[in-house]
């Protein structure tokens, strides 16, 4: 399950040194065994519900309801998967928010990018201190933009549109702020070597810059991606007609629509295919997050 | 986010060029040059104005007005506080929501704390447990709740079944007043402990491992270097994470509209949930935005205030 991590090197030296005349290794085995131990316990009970979500899944309605329950299925029903395919629309609302995350990330890459490498090589006047105030928005709490962005979306017609759940999400100052961290950090002179061939600012930008600038581009796109798709109060307010319904909300809608007899093992079934794709996603990129995160948190 | 830097990173010095001059002193070529820079702006600044300055204005007009959508604002002035001040729901709404953000802020801070320290440590599993820590921050909120939902149902959840080999009778979890808002709130330990500790984490890989061989050829204890060496070195780190998750969870949403709509008998109802049924169920936008402003200035006077504090604790608290 781990994958390979470069930014993570435990301090050892605590136990390096021990003046109690206790053996080295003996005292560390004891304290590693004791960390193992509460960290297993902890382990758990982090991942006991989705290892349940993921054997209710596989189950009978018959086998959910039995008493005491099974952590195994008696028999796998890879028909439950089936059933949630034909009977739902829950194929519909993963297309719906794969189109607005990609479109959202793509926006964001695109706009942060180029103000990032404003902010950190190009002159102007009064740059730092736009700098400084837009990284002030940061601080605006999103929800009291809540009821004004939706008068506004009324005011474009873009109620019930994809419009209103891409375009205001585009732009992000916290993008703006990693960019710009990254490309500071980058040589000038390999920027310079373009300029004596006579090259323009948007050239540069795109053959030189942002190829160089992978890195943090893959952990703005992880994280603007992961945002999206799990956004659940903006697309509420928006959307109206159930088939443009994005996956939180479709999954939300699934979960209320049956009152009497919950047929738990098919929402469990679709809640493991909700979680597989950003779970996916977050192995694959972990490196990634991980270093965003430590920007963001560390750096800034 | 002007939290110091700890880690001895690669330094990014905040203005790399020389002072710049004043436009009419600018030639040619350093005024295309500033025209290009505004360019590469120009998306921010038009998202600025449109999505984020004027909404912001908006709000707080929306505060001083009777809105319901169908008819344009009408201006009442104080109309929508006092009749907020002088709700009971309100008020009631008010302290849950801080019940929600003090009952998850420092536990996860501890919690997490202790996590990271534990994993930090050289031995085998430390990145499996990193990745299982964390995986439930980044679950789907809607799928994490349907999960959650079945952990406290009352009489087929896993909590109640465990009770049950125990000898307990459970409660009804959710469906109870008393046990709604703090069954959340262990909901929330469970889903937010890992980014914090992945913070944490990378902070203690920071502090330079000699100032605990000193302290060790000092004599002290483990619990003086915790307080003497850890703390202060993790401050800056503590003190962020501090911030931010005190912001967010004063607006929380998800799991009060999902788990419980708030219920029951509004136990569970906190400010952006309030907000959101008085602005898009009822219609009272005027009102719901008066509530907005409220729960803005209570997120601005806590961000200040320990702002302010942190000189008195934060490591390398500079402006």
């Amino acid at each position: 399950m781990a994958v390979k991590q470069e930014t993570l090197q435990p301090a050892s030296e605590l136990q390096a040194v021990r003046p109690d005349g206790m053996s080295k290794s003996g005292a560390k085995r004891i304290g590693d065994l004791f960390t193992h131990l509460i960290l297993a316990t902890g382990s758990i009970v982090m991942v006991g519900p989705f290892a349940w979500m993921l054997s209710s899944s596989f189950k009978t309605q018959y086998e959910i309801y039995k008493f005491p329950p099974t952590l195994i299925p008696e028999s796998i029903q890879w028909i439950n998967y089936l059933v949630v395919f034909e009977q739902t629309a829950l194929g519909r609302y993963v297309g719906n928010s794969m189109f607005v995350s990609l479109s959202v990330t793509l926006g964001v890459l695109l706009t942060s990018s180029l103000a990032g490498y404003s902010f950190a090589r190009i002159n102007f006047p009064g740059r730092d201190k736009i700098f400084l105030m837009y990284l002030g928005t940061m601080m605006i709490p999103g929800a009291i933009l809540l009821i004004p962005s939706f008068v506004l979306m009324r005011t474009f017609n873009w109620i019930d549109t994809y419009y209103a759940l891409i375009v205001p999400g585009v732009v992000s100052a916290w993008g703006t702020f990693l960019m710009r961290q990254f490309m500071m950090s980058i040589p000038r002179e390999l920027e310079d070597a373009a300029y004596i061939d006579g090259a323009t600012r948007l050239r540069i930008y795109w053959t030189v810059i942002l190829p160089v600038s992978k890195p943090v581009i893959a952990t703005l796109a992880i994280f603007t991606f992961m945002g999206v798709w799990n956004e659940l109060l903006w697309p509420v307010i928006i959307l109206r007609s159930p088939e443009k319904f994005t996956l939180p909300m479709g999954l939300a809608k699934f979960q209320s629509r049956f009152p009497n007899r919950t047929p738990w093992h098919l929402i469990m079934a679709a809640s493991t295919l909700s979680v597989l794709p950003i779970l996916f996603l977050f192995m694959a990129g972990q490196k990634y997050y991980v270093q965003g995160i430590v920007t963001t948190g560390l750096k800034g | 986010m002007t939290v110091s830097a700890q880690v001895p990173a690669p330094s990014q010095p905040v203005a790399a060029t020389p002072p710049r001059p004043r436009w009419s002193e600018m030639s040619g070529l350093a005024r295309r040059e500033a025209i290009e820079g505004y360019l590469f702006l120009l998306p921010n600044i038009i998202a600025f104005f449109v999505f984020l300055a004027g909404p912001m204005l908006a709000a707080v007009y929306f505060a001083f007005t009777n809105y319901d959508l169908t008819w344009p604002p009408r201006f009442t002035f104080l109309e929508n506080f006092q009749v907020m001040f002088n709700n009971d729901l309100f008020w009631q709404v008010f302290g849950q929501t801080f019940y929600w953000a003090f009952g998850m802020v420092p536990a996860t801070i501890v919690l997490a704390l202790g996590l990271a320290m534990m994993i930090n440590r050289e031995m085998r599993g430390v990145l499996t447990y990193r990745l299982v820590y964390f995986i439930p921050h980044v679950t789907l909120s809607v799928a994490a709740s349907i999960v959650w939902l079945w952990v406290y149902h009352p009489d087929v959840g896993f909590l109640n079944l465990l009770l049950s080999y125990v000898g307990i009778d459970g409660p009804q979890w959710l469906l109870n007043r008393r046990t709604a808002m703090p069954s959340l709130i262990l909901m929330g330990w469970w889903k937010s402990i890992g980014f914090a500790m992945l913070i944490f984490l990378a902070g203690l890989q920071g502090i330079p491992a000699e100032l605990y061989e000193a302290a060790v050829m000092d004599g002290a204890n483990p619990r003086q270097r915790f307080w003497a060496i850890t703390v202060p070195m993790l401050s800056p780190a503590i003190f962020f994470v501090m911030v931010t998750s005190i912001i967010g969870a004063f607006q929380g949403f998800d799991v009060f509209y999902l788990m419980t709509r708030g219920g029951p008998a509004n136990a569970t109802t906190t400010m952006v949930l309030h907000i959101y049924n008085n602005g898009f169920l009822y219609l009272k936008m005027g009102f719901a935005s008066a509530m907005a402003m409220v729960l803005f200035a209570t997120i601005m006077l806590f961000t200040l205030g320990q702002w302010l504090y942190a000189r008195n604790w934060v490591h390398g608290f500079a402006d």
